[in-house]
């Protein structure tokens, strides 16, 4: 059973490791502001979901479950809202053609 | 060799890394960016050296408060530098500021190698005086009742440093109401966000202080979260700063260094000792200064950061 476990662990974390990977990638090789915000929401929800999920079976107690979910969530809840900023600063100087 | 160490020849490397890209950087914008990037490394490199305390601190006022002030400072000084014609630092400032701090970095270095081996520590007997203070967290105890004198003294020079800031306010709008009013955008996604998340904040600011008694935490740290709170709402412009001279302002500037000194003062009557807590009641005494000291953290933070008053000067 703990086997099992060490392994999703092993291969969630290394998935979110992966998208954190293409994520970095993405911002740094993508051309413009909308198509790297596409590139980091792939490190932000992915990358950290893979990584939060893959340590859960390791939490300590239910406490510890909760705090590590609720970092995932309020990542993605300000990501998000970012994102949309950016893209709103980043339209109203270039509009999309 | 372990992954543990080259974990960090990982972050000390890429520590260096930024350092010299925030130093060299073309923009100023993009040398912020560096810097609070450092700060969070930097975070990283603390909690390896097993200082999780000082690592909560690096993040919330190395990276976030100063980063923030910068980024204010950086936009302040592009305006003026757009409206008298671009000015450029001359080869000679940016050496000279070079030397200086490779001067300072050198001198910090020369201090560290010259320490002993072992350094000299008190460690151990905070750890067999802890006990006596009814906490459970080492740190919170040097701060606030092994070094408590330490820590008084570092909330006036906060006190000292905001009235610094306020000091640059012309005459006639002094008194008024600092930094920019943000328009309020009711249905957008800031405003939604910091609904969402003031509340958040507010709960894990207080959980930070309640926490610190056996884990890592503390007054500044919560307080620090407090003031980005209040940010985040005067940012999404769900609230506005007030006016500098209403008396509610200066109270809660004031609270958490007052009570501090009227503890500390009492305490020659009752445990015979400035700033010494009455045996059996350390733990109550501690938590009466802190939560008014954490408050007045968050105040001064935040005013820090609003800047000097420059609206409505008429009182």
């Amino acid at each position: 059973m703990s086997g099992l476990l060490d392994l999703w662990t092993v291969v969630a974390v290394s998935g979110g490791a992966f998208f954190f990977l293409a994520g970095t990638v993405g911002l740094l090789r993508f051309p413009d502001v909308l198509t790297r915000l596409h590139a980091l929401t792939k490190a932000d929800n992915l990358g950290l979901g893979l990584v939060v999920l893959g340590l859960l079976p390791r939490a300590e107690g239910l406490q510890g479950a909760v705090k590590l979910l609720s970092v995932w969530l309020l990542v993605m809840l300000s990501g998000a809202t970012v994102s949309q900023l950016i893209a709103r600063v980043a339209g109203r100087e270039s509009p999309p053609a | 060799m372990t992954p543990a160490s080259l974990l960090d020849l990982g972050i000390g490397a890429v520590a260096l890394a930024l350092a010299a890209f925030a130093g060299a950087a073309r923009s100023s914008f993009a040398a912020i960016v560096g810097f609070v990037a450092l700060g969070l490394l930097l975070a990283l490199a603390w909690l390896r050296l097993g200082a999780p305390d000082v690592a909560l601190t690096e993040v919330a006022i190395g990276g976030g408060l100063t980063g923030l002030l910068l980024i204010g400072a950086e936009r302040r000084l592009r305006a003026r530098a757009m409206a008298e014609g671009a000015e450029r630092v001359s080869a000679r400032v940016r050496v000279a500021a070079a030397v200086l701090s490779a001067g300072v970095a050198a001198g910090l270095a020369a201090a560290v190698l010259s320490l002993p081996i072992p350094a000299p520590t008190l460690g151990p007997a905070a750890l067999r005086e802890l006990p006596r203070t009814g906490l459970d967290n080492p740190v919170t105890a040097a701060l606030i009742a092994f070094r408590a004198v330490d820590t008084l003294a570092e909330k006036v020079v906060l006190l000292l440093a905001l009235v610094g800031v306020w000091s640059l306010a012309p005459d006639r709008e002094w008194g008024g109401r600092p930094g920019q009013r943000y328009p309020l955008d009711a249905d957008g996604v800031l405003a939604f966000l910091v609904r969402l998340l003031v509340p958040v904040g507010v709960v894990f600011g207080g959980y930070i202080l309640w926490v610190s008694a056996e884990a890592p935490g503390g007054a500044f740290q919560g307080g620090a979260i407090l003031a980005t709170m209040w940010l985040a709402a005067r940012m999404a412009g769900l609230t506005d700063a007030p006016r500098l001279c209403a008396s509610r302002v200066r109270w809660a500037l004031a609270a958490g260094p007052l009570v501090f000194f009227a503890a500390g003062l009492a305490g020659p009557l009752v445990a015979g000792g400035f700033l010494a807590w009455p045996v059996g009641f350390e733990k109550p005494v501690i938590v009466t200064i802190e939560i008014p000291l954490m408050l007045s953290i968050a105040a001064v933070l935040g005013l820090l950061l609003a800047g000097p008053a420059q609206r409505d000067g008429a009182r």
